[in-house]
């Protein structure tokens, strides 16, 4: 007996053919599938930064398991009597004595925990300048704020993360960094010493912070992470990638290569270069070899004593700031630690997750983006992150003011003074440099639309006057240079667009206004179709 | 300036757009042509090429499986002591058995992905496709929709006619979250007064920091003689030899510094006072955030702290010379006791160490 129906069944034959049909009888899978495994992602090697950081993070996880198998988070202290013979019948912490035993005594464990630190500088290092091409191109743009939130937060407990891991093997170096957090702590008005008896269980440095320690470093905030990484990486996936704008690209498609073959092949292979670059690192370039430092001891130091490149800022700030302290009232206000550990990193770090918000009020932009800005397009956005990065940049360097000192001969007073002074000129001055630039390269492609590209070809008239041929723009690319929007002030009215205001809105429309001014009151036109009609009826010059 | 630029305070210049009855390019000249054809590459054209291509993938892919078997052999044939090293330019000296293991395994992964990137560059399709985007943002029924349902479960639960219960569950729900602070009030003890105290007092013997035996339980004191002017020595109070478990936190409060000076160089009075024969003893825990001090210059008694470079003249009651530190380093007063042995004369007139909310 046969019945024909319409839609006919399919019977899988092969084995993952069956696996599949299994799996969608239970799950349904294919809906899923037919949606997602031909997924289009743009191509462009910025957008590898954010796979940096995904797959540091996995390194991390897989490294940092094996270490736990090894590791004793334990202040407890013992004689060492391992292989190591220059430390050999020294006291030390349960801590240190495990971390010498995985360095020295277990096969592959100082790789594994040059992989596991190397890939903490590559993660915090993959985050930072995935922000930077995420805030220069206006990716954090309408609709993907919220994205920029939470990779601000992951950016932010991946600080806490490096420094919480940095602290635990217990080396001279690590609790030096631990004292000079609870300095930190004790500094912070009114709960100070309440937060660091609490968190140290007592005086510095008790007994208990490398247990805390560990589980915030191997659950907690990992877990976070994870978590975060996760939505994050749903919302790449749900609001689709951006993509530059060029011939055939515009705000309601995405145009690339599909997910299944080309970026499962590129991005797992890339998972393993990252991975082999990193396991190379381990293997053959020595980090953090606390050997050498010798267990923690709280009256001993030794000169030169640096941060891993994360923490420098902040360190950075603590050496520059002048020595203010206001005693008052039967208590301590310590400025000069307040203001570079806390004040100055909170309105930093404020700034930074409030800022695709500012820009919104700024442009009163409601539409959704997914086409980039080139930085050069929004001179005023690129002149402010220049100058986060040389205020930061400036920081940073202050950090290691005693390195410079003795590596260019240097009196470390005169490097601390040039910094107090150019951490302020100089964001300022890179503000302007960067506006300049920007507006300079705005001119050129201005140029190269009306008059197109030299051609290098000299001809000589008639007249014997000399000039080179410029051979006109192919239409994609005139497309592309004039394809980004150019932003107008608002004025008044337009902020307020209405009559009655009352008062205090109308000041805050006033400010809106003039910082609209400061963004957008200077710029370079886009070549109007007037002018490229000109500009080619009189000849390509 | 070019004129090009456009500089305006606020008037919102027009962009002039001229209407041209008289076409020249009729169209727009800078619309969107479309996605360009696709240029084929060496690899879609020419099988050699392509075949090519395909070996250095299976070249690169069987690279990794011999670099995974060679991880797995060196794991057990390359010693792993600190006697068997490697040692070439620029890497310098490094363990062999993490060279051997670092070399291979990196190899293993980086060729693996190598081989999957270059197989989808040159043999994996490159024909760029769009695919339609869909803004976020719902349909205006949709959203009408979706409020209703909203309200109609707002009412269903009677939300709003019995504010009785939705004040007391928001009240509730308020303080539900505050014993998960309480419960953690055990994680430390109340600071009182521990972060003033030190373990120095009148009498305590100074003892000499070298002196201190590797399971630290015995310790010599410092008689004056022991100091030539220009040393420098660090100590603590013996009472850290039978602190056992307590030793480390005792140390980090009550560690001191000894210096023999000149008295002829010493600018304050009361400083000689509380030395002894220009020897003065001051806390080696930094004012700033509580590293050990350490640097000494001898010839200008200046002291660095080397975490942020606050500096202490030794010679002038320790005052802050330069860096971000706000306080002197408090001096502890010293005498000799009947054995001539260095002891404290009293304990510190101030608290150690960092600032902190409730020192005043």
């Amino acid at each position: 007996m046969s019945t024909s129906t319409s839609n006919e069944e399919i019977v899988p034959t092969t084995l993952g053919g069956k696996a599949s049909d299994y799996l969608d009888q239970r799950l349904g899978i294919a809906g899923a599938a037919k949606k997602n495994l031909r997924k289009i992602f743009p191509d462009h090697w910025s957008f590898m930064l954010g796979e940096v950081c995904l797959y540091s993070f996995i390194i991390l996880l897989l490294s940092g398991i094996f270490l736990t198998l090894f590791f004793t988070p334990s202040m407890g202290e013992v004689t060492y009597n391992g292989s190591y013979t220059p430390l050999d019948g020294i006291k030390m912490s349960e801590a240190y004595a495990s971390t010498l035993n995985i360095s020295f005594d277990v096969r592959g464990g100082l790789l594994m925990r040059q992989i596991h630190h190397w890939a903490a500088l590559v993660f915090v290092m993959g985050i930072m300048v995935h922000m930077l091409r995420i805030f220069f191109t206006g990716a954090f743009r309408k609709p993907r704020e919220l994205n920029w939130l939470i990779g601000f937060t992951l950016f932010v407990l991946a600080l806490l993360e490096g420094f919480a891991g940095y602290s635990l093997p217990d080396d001279l170096l690590s609790g030096t960094g631990l004292r000079i957090m609870q300095g930190i702590i004790l500094s912070i008005p009114i709960v100070g010493t309440y937060l660091s008896y609490f968190f140290f269980g007592g005086l510095f440095p008790g007994h208990v912070l490398i247990p805390r320690l560990f589980t915030v470093h191997i659950l907690l905030v990992p877990g976070i992470i994870l978590a975060l990484i996760t939505a994050h990486l749903i919302l790449v996936f749900y609001q689709k990638h951006t993509q530059w704008a060029g011939p055939g690209r515009t705000n309601e498609n995405v145009v690339g290569l599909p997910l299944m073959p080309v970026y499962m092949a590129k991005a797992g292979g890339f998972f393993f270069v990252v991975f082999g670059f990193i396991a190379l690192l381990g293997g053959l370039v020595s980090i953090n070899p606390i050997w050498d430092y010798g267990p923690y001891v709280p009256t001993q130091i030794t000169a030169g004593s640096q941060p891993d490149f994360y923490i420098g800022f902040f360190e950075g700030a603590l050496r520059m700031m002048p020595n203010w302290e206001i005693n008052a009232w039967g208590h301590t206000l310590s400025l000069n630690i307040l203001i570079p550990a806390v004040v100055v990193p909170g309105i930093l770090f404020t700034g930074l997750a409030i800022y695709p918000f500012f820009e919104a009020w700024v442009t009163g932009d409601k539409r959704e983006h997914h086409i980039l800005d080139r930085p050069r397009n929004m001179p005023t956005r690129t002149a402010i992150g220049v100058a986060g990065i040389v205020f930061y940049g400036i920081g940073w360097i202050n950090g290691g003011n005693d390195l410079v000192a003795t590596h260019f001969n240097l009196s470390v007073e005169t490097i601390t003074w040039v910094d107090r002074v150019l951490i302020f000129v100089g964001p300022v001055f890179g503000f302007w440099l960067t506006r300049r630039i920007c507006f300079g390269l705005q001119r050129r492609d201005r140029d190269k639309v009306l008059h197109g590209r030299e051609s290098g070809i000299i001809t000589r008239s008639p007249e014997g006057q000399f000039s080179e041929i410029h051979t006109p723009l192919p239409q994609g690319d005139l497309h592309k240079l004039t394809a980004h929007d150019v932003h107008r002030p608002l004025t008044l009215t337009e902020v307020t667009d209405s009559n009655g205001v009352p008062a205090p809105k109308l000041r805050l429309a006033k400010l809106r206004a003039r910082a609209t001014r400061w963004y957008f009151g200077e710029r370079v036109e886009k070549p109007t179709e007037e002018e490229y009609r000109q500009a080619i009826s009189s000849g390509h010059h | 300036m070019s004129g090009d630029m456009t500089h305006d305070e606020g008037h919102g210049s027009v962009a002039v757009e001229q209407e041209h009855g008289h076409g020249v390019v009729a169209e727009n000249p800078f619309a969107d042509p479309g996605l360009p054809e696709h240029q084929p590459r060496l690899t879609d054209i020419d099988e050699k090429v392509a075949r090519k291509s395909e070996r250095i993938v299976a070249g690169l892919f069987i690279l990794s499986a011999l670099a995974t078997i060679a991880f797995m052999v060196c794991y057990t044939e390359v010693p792993n002591n600190t006697a068997t090293i490697v040692d070439f330019f620029p890497i310098g000296a490094i363990s062999a058995s993490n060279f051997a293991l670092g070399l291979t395994l990196g190899v293993a992964l980086f060729s693996m992905g190598a081989g999957a990137i270059y197989w989808a560059r040159t043999l994996m399709t490159d024909v760029e496709l769009p695919q339609e985007r869909h803004l976020l943002e719902s349909t205006p029924e949709d959203k009408a929709v979706a409020a209703a349902e909203f309200q109609q479960g707002l009412e269903d639960s009677a939300w709003k006619q019995r504010p009785l219960i939705r004040r007391t569950l928001i009240g509730a729900m308020a303080v539900l979250p505050l014993p998960a602070l309480w419960i953690l009030r055990d994680l430390g003890p109340l600071p009182g007064t521990t972060q003033r105290q030190t373990a120095w007092t009148a009498g305590e013997l100074i003892i000499n920091d070298n002196s201190i035996s590797l399971d630290g339980t015995q310790g010599s004191g410092i008689k004056p003689e022991d100091l030539q002017v220009g040393t420098l020595v660090s100590a603590s109070p013996a009472a850290v030899l039978t602190a056992g478990d307590n030793a480390v936190n005792m140390m980090t409060m009550s560690a001191i510094l000894l210096v023999r000076m000149n008295p002829a160089d010493i600018k304050s009075q009361q400083e000689i006072d509380w030395g002894y024969e220009g020897i003065v003893a001051f806390s080696k825990i930094c004012t700033h955030v509580g590293c050990p001090v350490q640097l000494y210059e001898q010839q200008t008694h200046h002291m660095l702290c080397p975490c942020h470079q606050s500096t202490f003249d030794l010679s002038d009651n320790g005052r802050v010379v330069f860096g971000p530190a706000a306080r002197s380093l408090p001096q502890l007063p010293i005498t000799v006791n009947a054995d001539g042995y260095l002891v404290a004369k009293a304990g510190f007139d101030q608290p150690v160490g960092p600032s902190f909310w409730e020192r005043g």
